[in-house]
């Protein structure tokens, strides 16, 4: 069993080993590493200029690293142009060929590799069927819409059944709507074919919503990798904290046995390993905070004593209603100068009862409030 | 994770990407159309600096002679040339001076040679670069050699050639040839202001008033580009010559001279500084006109600060154009400069009328600079109209105004009329019999072939060349701009070939001839071959109007997706087939742009081929500026206007083409 386990951790699908890139002076990607299992879909997300589009050229041969190695399927690949490798490719651009019809746009790759006329031409009608588009062979590029346009050029990169399919930044050029569902129907796609897939994406969302696992990049280095909920619950930088979803940060003193000291009053919170006094960002997500109702003030200590399970009171500074939820801006005595966001739900709202300027009862739940090094001390942002 | 410091990369070597064989080919292709150029271009003009810097002198001190008595023996003295020369007083040091096909007589030395007498003489050289022909012998060394009074006619020394500066110094040290350097800037500058100013407001009109028949007052202003340069100068004499039509309005100044120069000049130039200008006036946002507006600024206020500040750059860039186009142009002050010296003129005048070569490289160095300089300019003012251009603005509607909408109607049709007239001028120049005698229709003018100048050989020669050239040269600036816009990597090869690609612009045709003298002419050259024949015509005009064309090529391939070849290279495409079945159809508007431009400019093209025809390669608009020169005024304008017409046509026949071309192969571009 062990055995066999081992076997198929050296069988991963792609293996990239201390990837470099330099742009002249500027180092585009520093000393990357990661593999991709066969079959499974990985996100490299990050903010623009952070190297991901880079590292997916290099995968593609396209624009081939300085240092370091790329093996696919056992493969060392490294050095190979792109017409050596076995990949099909999808920009934000389309990069249809206008002056085709859809047809031959599909069928470009599958001429004069050795099948039958009639082969191709069913290879591309089924091309046509999977991507929902099945009457519009005929037609041009310029003739499609957006959506039909990037369909096509999906069909056109997995028409040679290609061991991996990159996938660059290929919804950034589409309505929100048209955007929405068809990720959904590329991950679909994607899994019916089993093809292991690399998607470039600055939009957390979709990497979030698509990937099997996520790369989040930052300034040519990987900070984190992890599935989707790791990545979200459990982020091991503050740049991906800050980076994936939303997030309270709060310049607070890290204090002995586990506890923070935020403003003026001191929180239990997830373990840590900084020393008593150390200047550290404590954070929290908006909707992790927990409401308990109006709070009257009476009988409570004044500020510096923490409340039992992390509670404390608040003032209700401000509120913003986002649709689906509200947005609340706490402030008040036991926080200092310091302002927290909440996200609160309509429900809670109306059980409560609540307005600007009420004072609130809230948990900070310990396994939710985590401690990352104060920014002056971490990597410059 | 993100708190490990990187300070660089691990030391090593970098991966070396492995080629493809598209790579290979691409490369190849590259390095063959490098090739192209550095032999059409870059040798010929070698050879042309190099022939400026070459000087030819006969050294007389390095030839010996000594002469029999009546009986042929020789005893008596040994004279060197130098010695004899300097008894003699023979040739001055100026005589000394010669050109690479100088030859120096020696029986001057001898007062009293006869060829009847029996004497005979001895020759020999101290040295053996020192040469002497003997008849068509080539001989040298210091072994005697003995040949009787006959033979010893035939014998003549040849000059040593040496490099240096000596030829510049002589160029500077002969005032009438400095003056054409003075000339040329003077009239340069002045037709350079009058054009742009003139086509500025012919552009302005075009592009802000609403008057009526624009598309007509566009088309005419583009109809010179069509004429060879020299065909005004032809109207310009008829008009104003010694027995022209209007001479009383030039008040006794004469027109062959700086007036019908720099008339002619802003004729021929006109279109190109319209076209320029009317782009950077159509750039400019107008929602900056919509802010002056808002402002209440006056019309006055906001031509100076929106209308003028956005048109900068291409007022700039139209004179540097229209100033490059003057001073490197040979026709039309050959044809009414008269007295009046131009530099491209005694480039023409020293090869043509004089033989001296070297001279002629001289003064062609001499007109490189200021269009090397001019063209320079440009290209940096270029770079920041194209910054210009990539911000987003809004175009420009003008509002109707009917005063200043007439008075760019009456404005406009006055620049038509001139350059209507000239037209019009030629046209009845060459169908009436005899100006100013006899005024009755003919068409004997059209009789080319009893005039010299080729004949209507000569036209069909023309057409030939323009659809060589149009063919060939197509080809090879596509090609050479695909692959330079589309290689990976291979970077100093590329940046190479770009440089190459843009030098035939800044080199006068009379320069870029001339070296094609000096580099094909040469019998030890294997592409000696080509010289004299339809070949090297078609190489030259290619060479010569490279740039405009390679630019348009990749102006057309830089809007293409740059990931066309990407996705090619991954679904394992050779890029060839991307090139066939992508690239080339949607470029083909641009294809045929560059073909149309290249025809027409080989018809009417005079500087750089004026040195490379012979009698079998004859070009209609060479016999343009032949027939002109023997006196066949009304015949050359016979031909100016067949040019003319054959290139309307062939415009026209591109128009249709292109439309459809474009229904047929671009259907994709409508929706």
């Amino acid at each position: 069993m062990a055995a066999r386990k081992a076997h198929a951790q050296e069988q991963k699908f792609l293996r990239i080993e201390g990837l470099w890139k330099a742009f002249g002076k500027f180092l585009a990607l520093k000393d990357i590493s990661l593999e991709v299992d066969r079959g499974e879909f990985v996100c490299f997300l990050g903010p623009s200029g952070c190297g991901k589009t880079t590292l997916l050229r290099a995968i593609a041969g396209l624009d081939i690293q300085t240092r370091g190695t790329v093996a696919q399927d056992g493969k060392d690949i490294s050095n190979l142009p792109p017409a050596e490798r076995d990949f099909g490719i999808v920009f934000q651009s389309y990069a249809l060929f206008p002056n085709l019809t859809i047809e031959k746009n599909i069928s470009f790759g599958l001429e004069n590799i050795g099948l039958s006329r009639e082969k191709v031409k069913a290879r591309v009608a089924e091309l046509l069927d999977l991507v929902g588009l099945p009457d519009q062979g005929k037609k041009y590029p310029a003739q499609l819409s957006g959506g039909q346009q990037q369909r096509i050029a999906l069909a056109r990169a997995i028409a040679s059944k290609p061991g991996l399919l990159l996938l660059d930044e290929p919804l950034s050029a589409l309505d929100a709507r048209v955007r929405v569902s068809l990720r959904h129907e590329i991950k679909e796609l994607q899994r019916k074919l089993g093809v292991t897939t690399i998607m470039v994406t600055h939009d957390q969302e979709e990497g979030l919503s698509m990937g099997d696992r996520i790369v989040v990049m930052n300034h040519g280095v990987v900070e984190q990798i992890g599935t989707p909920t790791e990545i979200y619950r459990d982020p091991q930088s503050l740049f991906v904290a800050d980076f994936i979803g939303e997030m309270n940060q709060v310049p607070a003193k890290a204090l002995a046995n586990n506890a923070v000291k935020i403003g003026e009053t001191s929180f239990n919170c997830v373990p840590h390993d900084f020393g008593a006094g150390a200047a550290v960002i404590a954070t929290i997500r908006p909707e992790d905070i927990i409401p308990h109702g109006r709070s009257t003030g009476k009988g409570r200590g004044k500020g510096g004593t923490k409340k039992p399970g992390n509670t404390i009171d608040v003032d209700i500074a401000d509120m913003e209603f986002l649709g689906s939820y509200w947005r609340a801006i706490l402030g008040g005595e036991q926080l200092g100068e310091l302002r927290l966001l909440a996200n609160l739900s309509i429900n809670a709202i109306r059980r409560m009862d609540l307005a600007v300027g009420m004072k609130l009862a809230i948990e900070i739940p310990p396994d939710r409030l985590k401690l990352f090094p104060s920014k002056n001390a971490g990597p410059a942002e | 994770m993100s708190d490990i410091s990187y300070s660089a990369m691990p030391q090593g070597e970098d991966i070396k990407p492995k080629l493809g064989t598209d790579d290979w080919v691409m490369r190849g292709f590259i390095a063959v159309i490098a090739i192209y150029l550095i032999i059409a271009l870059a040798l010929p003009l070698y050879a042309m600096l190099s022939k400026s810097m070459a000087t030819y002198q006969f050294d007389l001190t390095q030839y010996e002679f000594q002469v029999s008595d009546e009986a042929g023996n020789f005893g008596g003295e040994v004279f060197s040339a130098k010695a004899l020369n300097d008894r003699e007083k023979i040739y001055s040091s100026e005589d000394l001076i010669t050109g690479s096909d100088g030859r120096l007589d020696v029986t001057k030395f001898f007062p009293d040679f006869s060829f009847r007498s029996p004497v005979h003489y001895k020759v020999r050289s101290l040295s053996a670069t020192a040469f002497y022909l003997s008849g068509s012998e080539r001989r040298s060394g210091p072994e005697w050699f003995e040949v009787d009074s006959n033979q010893f006619r035939k014998i003549v020394l040849r000059p040593v050639a040496a490099f240096g500066f000596d030829n510049f110094k002589r160029y500077f040290a002969t005032p009438s040839l400095v003056r054409s350097i003075t000339n040329s800037l003077l009239i340069s500058t002045i037709s350079t202001v009058i054009t742009v100013i003139l086509a500025f407001g012919f552009a302005y009109s075009l592009s802000r008033s609403c008057m009526r028949f624009k598309s007509v007052f566009r088309l005419l202003a583009m109809a010179p580009i069509l004429v060879p340069s020299l065909l005004p100068g032809i109207a310009l004499v008829y008009l104003f010559g010694n027995q022209g039509m209007l001479k009383p309005l030039m008040m006794g100044e004469s027109i062959y001279g700086p007036y019908g120069i720099v008339a002619g000049s802003v004729f021929f130039t006109f279109p190109h500084a319209m076209l320029i200008i009317t782009t950077a006036l159509a750039i400019s946002d107008a929602r900056l006109y919509e802010a002056a507006v808002t402002l209440r600024a006056s019309r006055w206020r906001t031509f100076w600060t929106v209308t003028i500040p956005g048109a900068r750059y291409g007022l700039f860039s139209a004179a540097f154009v229209v100033f490059n186009l003057v001073i490197t142009d040979f026709g039309l002050p050959k044809v009414i400069g008269g007295q009046y010296n131009m530099l491209a003129v005694d480039i023409y005048k020293q090869v043509i009328g004089q033989q001296n070569f070297e001279m002629g490289a001289v003064v062609s160095v001499v007109l490189l600079i200021p269009a090397m300089f001019a063209f320079t300019i440009d290209r940096i003012i270029q770079r920041k109209q194209v910054a210009l251009l990539s911000a987003r603005s809004v175009v420009f509607e003008p509002n109707a105004n009917p005063r200043f909408d007439w008075l760019c109607f009456a404005y406009c049709s006055l620049i038509a009329v001139f350059i209507a007239g000239i037209l019009l001028v030629c046209q009845y120049a060459a169908l009436i019999k005899f100006w100013p005698y006899d005024l009755s229709l003919s068409l004997k003018n059209y009789a080319f072939d009893l005039m010299d100048g080729g004949g209507w050989n000569a036209y069909r020669n023309s057409i030939k060349l323009a659809l060589l050239t149009a063919f060939f040269g197509t080809i090879i600036v596509f090609t050479g701009a695909y692959m330079v816009e589309k290689t990976n990597g291979f970077k100093t090869g590329r940046t190479l070939f770009q440089f190459l690609a843009m030098l035939p612009m800044a080199i006068p045709g009379m320069v870029l001839g001339l070296a094609y003298i000096f580099f094909f002419n040469n019998p030890g050259n294997p592409l000696h071959v080509i010289y004299g024949t339809m070949a090297i015509l078609v190489l030259c005009t290619v060479t010569h109007f490279y740039t405009v064309s390679h630019l348009t090529a990749v102006t057309a391939l830089k809007q293409m997706d740059n990931e066309f070849e990407s996705v090619s290279a991954s679904l394992k495409q050779p890029f060839y087939k991307l090139f066939a079945r992508v690239s080339v159809p949607v470029c083909l508007p641009a294809i045929l742009d560059i073909s149309i431009y290249l025809f027409v400019n080989a018809m009417t093209t005079v500087s750089a081929v004026v040195f490379l025809y012979s009698t079998g390669t004859a070009l209609a608009s060479v016999a343009v500026l032949n027939m002109d020169d023997a006196g066949d005024v009304a015949p050359a304008a016979a031909m100016g206007m067949m040019i003319f017409y054959t290139n309307v046509i062939a415009r026209t026949i591109h128009a249709v083409l292109s439309k459809g071309l474009l229904r047929s192969t671009q259907a994709w571009r409508s929706r």
